[in-house]
């Protein structure tokens, strides 16, 4: 499936700001045998001072942005044109859960992809008791890793509502989970936070959701702002198993990866820090067409 | 002459008669054998020679050095403005310099080991890899920022300075108990500990004998200079500011190596390049001696709720621009887990044992290890495997010698079985015991000796004592100084005289540049001031109120509610005490002056903290009137006192210019305002006679217009008298000249902005007449001195 996307994100600052630095996670990048991206395209208004493009630990595209002028408004335009490939249906390879602490024991090394990273406390997931007890009622002994992921994220999907005013970006797992509702980045961090209270080594992936949906589909939730779900790492034979808890559906063909980390904080799209006391207001638009 | 002098056996036993060595524990001034050390023998005996008073009275001056120095440290979570005396144990520990050779040797490969493994930890993970290290410590590991991973650092090292904590265990031996490798505090401390000692054994012997200090410290600074890109720019120490715990330390550091001292918004990044900002404009920095954690350095790549660091200065290290030392990452060697690994790690990358063990110490993420610790808790220490926190300093969720208390009701043994991969076990060695003073005698107390380290092109450099943790009573628990625990000098002793080492060494004279100002000290100096300067005009008002009510004694009376009100107008209220009163301005000025300490001579803090204190210390319950007249007068020659040690000793350099400034701008507009407030009250009787008061002026005023004062005598003598230090001209003339002293005064035949608002005003009031200066006049001339302090913060201080 081949896309064209587009997306627009701006800040306007309410004092201008000197000496801006951002950060920016936006670029999707070839993932191989999964997505290929045939063209990408980032620009910034104003023109950045100083702009250099770096690969983080994850693997992710980033731009270094600085601003030696005072600004006061950024504007950042993508366009890029995707193609996700299809996937064979994997078999249910996984272990349990027994097996599974084996298999992470046993790998060695510390490359982004190591299960090791992925387990435990990170930034914006901490470990929660009402998370925690939640998911270990969906582990039953006898099921595969890959069944445990699917029955907890869809566990998620009906416990939680999707609600787009009721949360924002800082809002941590464990009060999205009290008060059930949130949105893609909230389901996401639940999960993680699930799948890392039984075992499973969970991360988080921003990406695009297809706008339109194929005829007779409902539109998915998400599609009008940048998406995010979360990848499992079902045993060593598995791999990483992506899931998209806000949609309960495995990912596949709609979504377009941007960016991979533990949780938000490794994968935020733009991440500034700015010398003003003012406020600031931003506005955000996506559009992903199949072509 | 009469009778014999007591003999040195006899003395010897009033001071030690109460000291026990308790079995199985080994101790510094007795051997195993129970026979004194001879490194010890020297000091024991002159100690013995004092009276009991006598050594009270040594003690003494010790702690009155430290005080008169300002050295104090602040406890965490406690408030901010609590500074405690140095708790400093006055007897030193005594190590002989063959036994401190064989410590440092074993120190120096450690220093090698640690370089190693934080190399790899940050470059290929090999030891990961190959399974000498457990990756879920890497990677769950708080300390090991993966921004970070696979940036060399620009020196070609991580590790520039380290301490390590090291103890003697009761078999004689010594051991390492922890790695401080983040951001190492103390050495500061060991230089004030010397400087005190000095001051409590005068005698030059024994301590001719005792190895000194300065020349690591010299042979550090030298090592900074020649990092590679370090010539041509800046060596800067990075301190996390005064609300830190050993931000006393980092100002001492600065002052004593003449490095400048930054926070984190000093710092601007271009183009890669880190710069301080300065009131001359951005300059490159080529050493950050980095005092604050990792986490906080860069907001933008690291931990993002910080507000203490720099954006962008991770992607200046990727760009090998600036040398940090040590580099960002290296806390990741303090963590306590780490211990179970390194005697295995060194056999595989040194190829030889460590000579000096570590602290024995099991992960319980191992079946057969944790099965040890539970086995074997009773003698054990169990604590957070990825703490950082030094043995003994025991916090919540440990257990000590089988000790555990446990809200859930939990065993011991159910709790290591529930958080194995969390826990390590570490043997709960006793340590030695070394004499404390305690009435009158000598007691023996725990405790542990800290070890400095830096690296010279030479290789490791070691700071020869200076630094011991002594604990309380018995307690090898209690070593923390957070837990009433104190410290104590260590003297490395030669056997013959150790050779004078000062920082200077005598072929190497150079003047140092006296360095840029960075904006954020211009700011703090400048409104330091302008607090100042402010403090002192409302103490001169509120001292003449006070003395008219004195005369009259009744504060009804029409001509004082009229001064009170106008007071009011000025923003001071009569009705509340004086120290209330005071307070605002005179905090803000030593919040500023903290924030620059490194810039103040020992005896200006010393005067700025003893007006503080006489302020503080003013009772609620002084009178109106003669009583407060009285008091306000002390305070005024105190805050004079403190006037005259900065402007009479401080070295004219850029900072001396912006707190002047402050100083004459508060004191244009103090008397702009007073001037203005009266003259809106026409001739009022009185009136003029209060503003001379304020401005110190009744003296000249008489030898000058010989006739009572009028508005127009006082508004002549304190807005257009140029020979006046009062006046407003005067203190105008002053800012010009200071401003042309300024960076950028004049660029391409234009004079700068603060210029070209000051010199009218100075031309206006030079050629003004007394009847010119009406209110409306003194308004607008407040306005322009705001617009000045505008332009100034504008063109230096942001």
């Amino acid at each position: 499936m081949r896309y064209d996307i587009r997306l627009t994100i701006g800040y306007d600052y309410g004092a201008p700001s000197d000496h801006a630095r951002t950060l920016v996670r936006l670029l999707p990048s070839d993932l191989p045998g999964r997505q290929i991206v045939a063209s990408r395209l980032l620009t910034i208004d104003p023109r950045p001072s100083e702009r250099r493009e770096a690969t983080d630990f994850f693997g992710n595209a980033m731009s270094a942005l600085a601003f030696h002028d005072p600004i006061d408004r950024i504007e950042l335009t993508l366009r890029a044109r995707a193609e996700r490939l299809a996937r064979p249906p994997s078999l249910d390879l996984s272990p349990d859960l027994t097996r599974l602490a084996a298999e992470i024991a046993a790998h060695p090394g510390l490359e982004s992809a190591a299960p090791h990273h992925y387990l435990g406390a990170s930034t914006r997931v901490a470990s929660d008791p009402a998370i925690s007890a939640f998911a270990q009622d969906f582990a039953t002994p006898g099921m595969t890793v890959m069944q445990i992921v699917e029955t907890i994220g869809s566990a998620i999907h009906q416990t939680m509502r999707f609600d787009a005013e009721a949360t924002d970006v800082h809002t941590p797992p464990a009060d999205a989970f009290a008060n059930r509702h949130g949105v893609c980045q909230d389901f996401s961090h639940v999960m993680i936070a699930a799948l890392r209270a039984v075992g499973i080594p969970a991360g988080y992936v921003s990406g695009f959701l297809r706008t339109i949906p194929p005829k007779g589909q409902p539109r998915l939730e998400g599609a009008d702002a940048m998406h995010a779900w979360v990848s499992a790492w079902c045993g060593s034979e598995v791999g990483w198993v992506e899931y998209d808890p806000t949609n309960a559906c495995p990912v596949g063909l709609d979504h377009i990866v941007v960016a991979y980390g533990r949780d938000y904080a490794d994968v935020s799209p733009v991440k500034g820090v700015l010398r003003t006391s003012g406020e600031q207001d931003t506005h955000h638009k996506v559009d992903v067409v199949p072509i | 002459m009469s009778g014999p002098a007591p003999k040195t056996s006899d003395m010897r036993e009033a001071l030690l008669g109460d000291y026990v060595v308790r079995p199985g524990v080994a101790d510094e001034l007795f051997d195993e054998s129970g026979a004194m050390r001879p490194v010890w023998a020297p000091f024991i005996d002159q100690l013995a020679k004092l009276s009991p008073e006598e050594t009270r009275g040594h003690f003494a001056r010790g702690d009155q050095y430290l005080r008169d120095a300002g050295v104090f440290y602040r406890q965490y979570s406690t408030d901010v403005h609590q500074e405690r005396d140095w708790p400093l144990s006055h007897i030193p520990v005594i190590l002989h310099e063959t036994e401190w050779t064989q410590i440092c040797e074993g120190l120096a490969q450690r220093a090698e080991l640690l370089e190693r493994v934080v190399a790899d930890l940050y470059g290929e993970a090999r030891l990961v890899r190959d399974g000498h290290l457990p990756p879920e410590l890497i990677a769950q590991n708080p300390e090991w920022h993966r921004p970070l991973v696979g940036i060399a650092p620009a020196s070609g090292h991580f590790l520039h300075f380290l301490a390590f904590e090291i103890g003697r265990s009761p078999d004689g031996s010594w051991l390492v108990l922890g790695d401080r490798a983040q951001a190492p505090s103390g050495a500061g401390f060991a230089l004030e500990n010397r400087m005190a000692a000095a001051r409590i054994f005068p005698d030059p012997f024994p301590r001719a004998n005792v190895r000194r200090l300065a020349g690591f410290f010299r042979a550090f600074r030298d090592a900074m200079d020649t990092l590679p890109g370090a010539e041509g720019r800046r060596t800067a120490i990075l301190t996390p500011g005064p609300a830190n715990d050993s931000y006393f330390e980092h100002t001492y550091i600065a002052r004593y190596l003449g490095l400048i001292l930054l926070e984190g918004e000093d710092l601007i990044i271009e183009n890669g390049a880190v710069q301080v900002r300065t009131v001359s404009g951005p300059q490159p920095l080529g050493v950050l001696w980095r005092r604050l954690d990792a986490a906080y350095a860069d907001p933008l790549e690291l931990d993002e709720s910080s507000r203490i660091g720099t954006p962008g200065l991770v992607d200046a290290i990727r760009q090998s621009n600036v040398n940090v030392v040590n580099a960002l990452g290296s806390g990741i060697l303090e963590t306590r887990v780490l211990m179970a690994f390194l005697p295995k790690i060194a056999e595989v990358v040194l190829g030889e044992g460590l000579k000096l063990p570590n602290l024995a110490t099991w992960w319980c993420g191992q079946p057969n290890e944790r099965d040890y610790v539970k086995a074997n808790a009773d003698s054990l220490f169990v604590g957070e495997a990825l703490s950082r926190a030094l043995p003994f300093d025991i916090g919540r969720g440990s257990a000590l010698a089988g000790v555990f208390q446990n809200p859930n009701g939990q065993s011991l043994s159910d709790w290591i079985d529930a958080n194995g991969p969390g826990l390590v076990g570490q043997e709960a060695v006793t340590l030695s015991t070394t004499p404390a003073w305690a009435d009158g005698r000598l007691t023996p107390r725990p405790m542990s000796v800290r070890v400095f380290a830096a690296r010279t092109p030479h290789g490791w450099t070691f700071l020869p004592g200076g630094y011991a943790r002594i604990g309380r009573a018995g307690e090898a628990t209690a070593l923390s100084m957070q837990q009433g625990g104190s410290v104590a000098d260590v003297w490395v002793m030669r056997d013959g005289p150790a050779l004078e080492e000062t920082l200077f060494a005598p072929d190497s004279f150079r003047r140092e540049d006296t360095g840029t100002l960075p904006s954020r000290a211009a700011d703090n100096l400048y409104w330091l001031g302008r607090y100042i300067e402010r403090t002192e005009g409302a103490m001169r008002l509120l001292r003449a109120y006070h003395l008219r009510l004195a005369e009259t004694g009744n504060a009804e009376e029409a001509r004082l509610t009229r001064i009170a009100a106008l007071l009011k107008v000025l923003a001071l209220d009569v009705g509340v005490p004086v120290q209330t009163a005071l307070e605002p301005a005179l905090s803000s000025a030593r919040v500023c002056a903290g924030k620059v300490r490194d810039r103040f001579s020992v005896d200006g803090w010393a005067a700025l903290t003893d007006l503080t204190s006489s302020l503080q210390a003013m009772s609620g319950a002084k009178r109106p009137g003669d009583d407060c007249a009285r008091a306000l007068g002390v305070l005024l020659r105190k805050i004079t006192g403190f006037n005259g040690l900065v402007h009479e000793n401080m070295h004219r350099t850029s900072g001396w210019r912006f707190l002047t400034f402050g100083r004459a701008i508060e004191r244009a507009d103090g008397a702009a305002a007073v001037l203005a407030a009266f003259a809106g009250e026409g001739i009022a009787p009185g009136l003029p006679d209060l503003a001379l008061e304020y401005g110190d002026s009744r003296i000249t005023h008489q030898r000058r217009y010989r006739i009572d004062p009028t508005r127009e005598t006082v508004t002549d003598l304190l807005a257009l008298d140029a020979n006046n230090p009062r006046a407003i001209v005067y203190q105008v003339t002053a800012m010009r000249r200071i401003a042309q002293d300024l960076p950028f005064a004049r660029v391409e035949g234009r004079v700068s902005e603060v210029l070209q608002s000051l010199m009218p005003l100075e031309a206006d009031l030079t050629v003004a007449d007394p009847a010119e200066i009406t209110e409306e006049r003194l308004i607008a001339i407040r306005q322009t001195l705001n617009d000045i302090s505008l332009r100034l913060s504008a063109a230096y201080l942001v």
